[in-house]
């Protein structure tokens, strides 16, 4: 079972890379369970859209 | 180009020299960048109808500038290492205890509609503020992979780092912007 610093470390990674099927699982698995974590992977996608808006212009 | 054009152009311009300052980090090359521009912006500004895809193209322009100074500066980069950036690990103490756990106090809460936040020039100015709380390099490795849109092979190619750091760098990075958001924006707001 993945701890929450480690499932934070995968949330970002997700972000660069494509993770491993066990790596998705364990992921998901994970933020199912984990209201921190969940919230956490929601502001990873607020986070980088904030930056998209920021660099393209629309803000 | 019509006057109408060149009044936007103006207007536009602390906007790009804000975008260029915060990952530059140096006034004179972020000026420089802006200056070439909006030369560049002088010839075919023609096309665009609207005020925020006419922003969009310059801002693609400046991002491409951006790129070949980080480029050419790139050495010093290495030179310098990331050495700074050890910084990163005391927040990650702090947030999670020993079985690596979020702390009590530090569990990510709920951000009510960011849509809505996006929307509000204040929140611009803390994400701002909150970028500049990042290390100099941190920020840098960040804001080529978020705002420059590179890959990170190439980060890792201008920095000197190994594909591994580079995740390490930008995972730091993104911790950090979050909780500064939450802190200074989100938990504020009664969400």
């Amino acid at each position: 079972m993945l701890s929450c610093r480690q499932a934070t470390e995968l949330m970002s990674q997700e972000q660069d890379r494509a993770l491993s099927f066990s790596e998705r699982i364990g992921l998901r698995l994970h933020v199912w369970i984990c209201a921190g974590c969940n919230s956490y992977r929601r502001q990873m996608s607020v986070l980088r859209a904030a930056c998209r808006r920021f660099g393209g212009g629309t803000s | 180009m019509d006057l109408d054009r060149q009044a936007e152009l103006s207007a536009l311009r602390p906007d790009l020299l804000r975008f260029a300052r915060l990952q530059l980090r140096d006034a004179g090359a972020a000026e420089d960048a802006v200056q070439e521009t909006m030369l560049a912006a002088l010839v075919g500004s023609d096309r665009f109808q609207s005020r925020s895809s006419y922003k969009t193209w310059l801002i693609s322009i400046l991002r491409n500038k951006i790129i070949d100074i980080i480029r050419s500066q790139s050495r010093e980069i290495s030179a310098s290492g990331l050495s700074d950036d050890d910084a990163g690990d005391d927040l990650t103490d702090a947030l999670f205890d020993r079985r690596g756990h979020w702390q009590e106090t530090a569990r990510p809460g709920r951000w009510a509609d960011p849509e809505a936040s996006f929307e509000q020039q204040q929140f611009w100015a803390v994400f701002e503020a909150c970028l500049d709380l990042l290390p100099e390099r941190t920020a840098r490795v960040f804001m080529m992979r978020e705002f420059l849109g590179l890959e990170t092979d190439e980060i890792c190619k201008e920095a000197s780092i190994s594909s591994s750091n580079c995740w390490v760098v930008l995972h730091r990075a993104r911790m950090s912007l979050r909780t500064c958001l939450e802190t200074k924006w989100f938990a504020g707001e009664g969400a």
